[in-house]
């Protein structure tokens, strides 16, 4: 039998919004400021439902690892937001936001969270602009639009190569307003190390100062996660240095179900890795594909001979080079879903078509040659300067005269906390926003959906659904965390978990193991998985556990800033997450979206899908240190949309 | 690209924490590839550091794509490094040669106190945010976004300034550790805007103020600011915040 209640509301799909707020138990001002919230992460999802719960008068504490709110990662999302505003009049509605959603998650998604996305996408951008976010703007003083993967409309709002930093500074100036009305406490530099569970329900958290290495407990009547995703899981990523993925894992271990994991996104279009001592991965907007298009040579012999330096790319004429998307697309060309275009980046090289002179010789090109002739090089300067100049900080090669070498990176994770339609986990009064659950993207997110989601739970679906939750608890005064075991006994855990780690004294730094971590995944639980693999890759898991905890080498004290320590700590859960994630792997014995099953694939190399047998989010229950995890399933029923086989073929 | 491999000799700022001295240390480091980025080059000191046992250098990174604002570091005496137009983390060892001496050294500004070696406090800046960085308005209830036009000149110079990464790059380059460029760059954003104008002047004024009590000096034009802006945020920003702040004051 299921434990889940994914609670989605009566009614047809338009109205299951409506009906929910209609119903909904609500908090009376005065009540609100009697009830605390914790919010761990400060980026699109936390900063904008702190900034909002805040407004509304609860009293919230907001925790962030970075010096500042402003620092979180959905920063660096280059190229933009969807909305269903239908302003270029190409024929957009809302239905069609969300019917391209599911689609582009390969009917993994869950009908009714994604239709309330897609409702309330409008009110983002409405939002924003009122924020001050200088959008994207046509001569007549209106907002512009471009294209994005997986869509035939232009649905895309944008600030230049920029829109996540404007987005999330909109929801840090919001968030800053609170702060400095003293509605909202926030905590920078601080860690959370576990989350505090009393009688069954969320009542606050355990944190760790970065800087002093102090311990603390704080209580709230709620807790949300916003924390994002897991892929530095394989080490190289897009995601920054200190993204991870262990508040989640701590809400796991707690009893949260954690749903889909084996679901990340691999991005098609990120610069080349250089050497082993790459610490990151840099990717090049999406946006790009809107006028860039992707090649690699028709001869593999002129492939060989630009790896070796021999043969310049421009030197080969049009009718040598694939344009491999356009030819195996017709309809959608070189914006297909991302999904698809890192797959077909991958089948080309594996081929021998690659054309990048590092080791793996993975490469294929970007190439504007054809969108400058087209348009003129300041056209695509005022598109893409930023990008443009970055890529050639990095690669130093000039984009304008040379194709850009792109390959598919780690991006996002489409899985994680399992949540209902409310946002709850399974664990009552902690829920989860924003990348780090699970619900919207199926099996494969679309460009520019990200902010949209994470922006839509933060402003606009938490802060209806968490008072449906809070309106019971009015009645429970604040707890006093020195006096409840429950935070005692989670403070000592923490505690002796990183005494335990301290005490290790081995000879391999953290940086080692999680590069070993990452190749494993990368091999073996990346962009094509099998049977034989994963099974391989849970034995090699296995053992890099046991060698990390025999034999990292963590120096300097507890009680102070210890880099090295924050590392161990999540490197330690990114371990047991990648763990699980080739374990719902190898369950999930079909392919879809980005999760490649080499053998479920059909005649023309596309992923599979078997709807009779895995129709379902796949949800973990922990169920101890050395026990296997229990699968619970909840089922998907489409009901508003008719579950076909995608197609980028033809439209 | 042409990969190649330099010796260097790296002299890092050590400082164990705000009330401790600190000294400079040299480390020698071989085999760089001048394709690595600046903070790939320090991954691997740090790594050879801990295989010592040795306490790593500590710094300021996070997305390592110049966007977040985190990095910092003053190298050979410029904030975030030789190049120009990007930070520290996009800063690529081919700008250095073989057998040269880099020296790297934490923002030094009274306002920045030292945490660790190469980071610092940046709480000041948040403080200004707080202090008046935003347009009052609470989520929902606001119109459509294509109900006020704005014209398209005054939108791309709002977002000239909104690409201020909060790092702190001008404050430490300033003789005077002024912060006239990271205020003028928000409140010049929100002043171009209608949805910023109406509260223009009480934004400008109340950001002065904090960072005036916040210990951070005066502008006095000097433009070395704008020269070390990774963002390339133009002096002309100053030039507008102080027209907000004279309106301001004109207003009482």
């Amino acid at each position: 039998m299921t434990k889940l209640n994914s609670k989605i509301p009566e009614g047809l799909i338009k109205d299951k919004w409506a009906n929910y707020k209609a119903h909904q138990n609500l908090v009376n001002p005065a009540n609100k400021r009697k009830l605390d919230v914790i919010i761990v992460g400060t980026g699109l999802a936390g900063g904008a439902a702190a900034a909002s719960l805040a407004e509304l008068g609860f009293k919230v504490k907001n925790f962030c690892y970075q010096d500042s709110p402003r620092r979180a990662h959905s920063i660096a999302a280059q190229g933009g937001i969807n909305a269903a505003k239908n302003y270029p009049n190409d024929g957009d509605t809302v239905y069609r936001l969300f019917y391209d959603t599911i689609k582009g998650g390969d009917y993994r998604a869950r009908e009714a969270n994604v239709y309330r996305l897609a409702e309330v996408s409008n009110d983002i951008i409405d939002q924003a602009t009122a924020q001050g976010v200088p959008f994207a703007r046509e001569y007549g003083g209106l907002l512009d639009n471009r294209s994005f993967g997986g869509a035939l409309v232009s649905r895309t709002f944008y600030a230049r190569g920029q829109t996540g930093q404007q987005l999330l500074l909109g929801a840090y100036s919001a968030l800053s307003r609170q702060i400095g009305l003293g509605n909202v406490e926030m905590y920078n530099r601080t860690e959370l190390m576990d989350i505090v569970i009393v009688d069954g329900r969320a009542r606050g958290i355990v944190t760790r100062n970065l800087i002093t290495g102090k311990i603390e407990s704080h209580f709230a009547h709620a807790v949300v996660l916003g924390t994002g995703g897991y892929v530095n899981t394989y080490f190289l990523s897009t995601n920054a240095m200190g993204s991870n993925g262990s508040a989640s894992w701590k809400a796991y271990k707690k009893g949260a179900f954690f749903a889909n994991p084996s679901f990340v996104q691999i991005h098609p279009t990120a610069i080349p890795q250089h050497g082993d001592f790459q610490s990151k991965l840099t990717l090049m907007s999406e946006s790009l594909r809107n006028d860039g298009r992707i090649w690699v040579p028709a001869k593999i012999e002129d492939a060989k001979a630009i790896r070796e330096g021999k043969l310049h790319p421009n030197d080969i004429t049009d009718e040598n080079r694939d344009f491999y998307l356009e030819r195996r697309y017709p309809a959608f060309g070189n914006l297909v879903p991302r999904d698809v275009a890192a797959r077909a980046a991958k089948e080309r090289t594996d081929a021998g078509f690659g054309i990048e002179s590092n080791p793996t010789g993975e490469g294929v090109y970007l190439d504007f040659k054809y969108a400058i002739e087209r348009l003129g090089k300041d056209v695509i300067e005022a598109r893409y300067g930023n990008l443009f100049q970055m890529y050639e900080k990095i690669t130093d090669e000039n984009p304008y005269e040379n194709p850009m070498k792109i390959f598919p990176a780690l991006h996002y994770a489409m899985g994680g906390t399992w949540v209902d339609y409310e946002l709850q986990t399974t664990i009552p009064g902690l829920f989860s926003i924003g990348e780090a659950n699970f619900s919207d993207h199926g099996a494969n997110r679309l460009g520019a959906s990200a902010l949209m989601q994470g922006l839509a739970d933060g402003y606009f679906v938490l802060p209806y659904t968490i008072q449906n939750y809070l309106a019971y608890e009015i009645n429970n005064p604040r707890l006093d965390p020195k006096e409840h075991k429950e935070f005692q006994d989670a403070e000592n855990d923490v505690k002796s978990h990183i005494d335990k780690l301290m005490n290790i004294k081995g000879n391999t730094t953290v940086d080692t193991i999680h590069k070993k971590l990452g190749k494993v995944m990368w091999n073996k639980v990346g962009m094509a998985r099998s049977e034989k693999g994963l099974k391989e890759a849970i034995t090699e898991i296995q053992q890099i556990k046991k060698d990390f905890w025999s034999d990292v080498k963590i120096p300097g004290e507890v009680n102070t800033l210890n880099v090295e320590l924050e590392k161990a700590n999540r490197v330690a859960d990114f371990i047991e997450i990648g763990e699980l994630m080739a374990r719902d792997a190898l369950d999930r014995n079909e392919s879809c979206g980005g999760h490649f099953r080499l053998e479920h694939i059909t005649e023309d190399g596309e992923a599979l899908r078997r709807d009779d047998k895995y129709m379902y989010v796949s949800a973990w229950e922990y169920k101890g240190e050395n026990t296997e995890p229990e699968l619970h399933k909840e089922e998907l029923k489409y009901e508003a949309i008719e579950v076909k086989t995608r197609n980028y073929k033809t439209a | 690209m042409a990969s190649k491999t330099i010796n260097i000799k790296v002299k890092v700022w050590r400082q164990k924490d705000s009330n401790t001295k600190g000294n400079f240390e040299t480390y020698e480091l071989s085999d760089i590839s001048t394709d690595s980025s600046f903070l790939e080059m320090m991954d691997v000191m740090n790594e050879n550091l801990v295989e010592e046992g040795k306490d790593p250098v500590a710094f300021d990174h996070d997305c390592r794509e110049g966007i977040c604002g985190m990095c910092s570091l003053f190298i050979n005496g410029h904030a975030h490094g030789p190049d120009t137009l990007i930070t520290t983390c996009q800063l690529h060892m081919r700008k250095f040669t073989d057998g040269q001496t880099i020296t790297i050294e934490p923002w030094r500004v009274g306002s920045f106190p030292v945490i660790k070696d190469l980071m610092v406090d940046r709480t000041a800046y948040e403080q200004i945010m707080q202090s008046g960085g935003f347009v009052s308005i609470n989520t929902g209830g606001v119109p459509d976004a294509n109900a006020i036009p704005i014209p398209k000149e005054d939108s791309d110079e709002a977002m000239d300034a909104a690409s201020c990464i909060g790092c702190g790059a001008c404050v430490a380059t300033c003789k005077n550790s002024s912060a006239m460029l990271f205020v003028a760059a928000k409140v010049s954003q929100l002043a171009l805007l209608p949805q910023g104008k109406i509260e223009g002047a009480k934004r400008a004024k109340n950001m002065i103020a904090k960072m005036d009590e916040l210990g951070f000096g005066n502008c006095s034009n000097t433009g070395a600011c704008e020269m070390e802006c990774p963002k390339g945020i133009s002096l002309a920003h100053i030039a507008r915040l102080n027209r907000e702040f004279l309106v301001a004051n004109v207003k009482g």
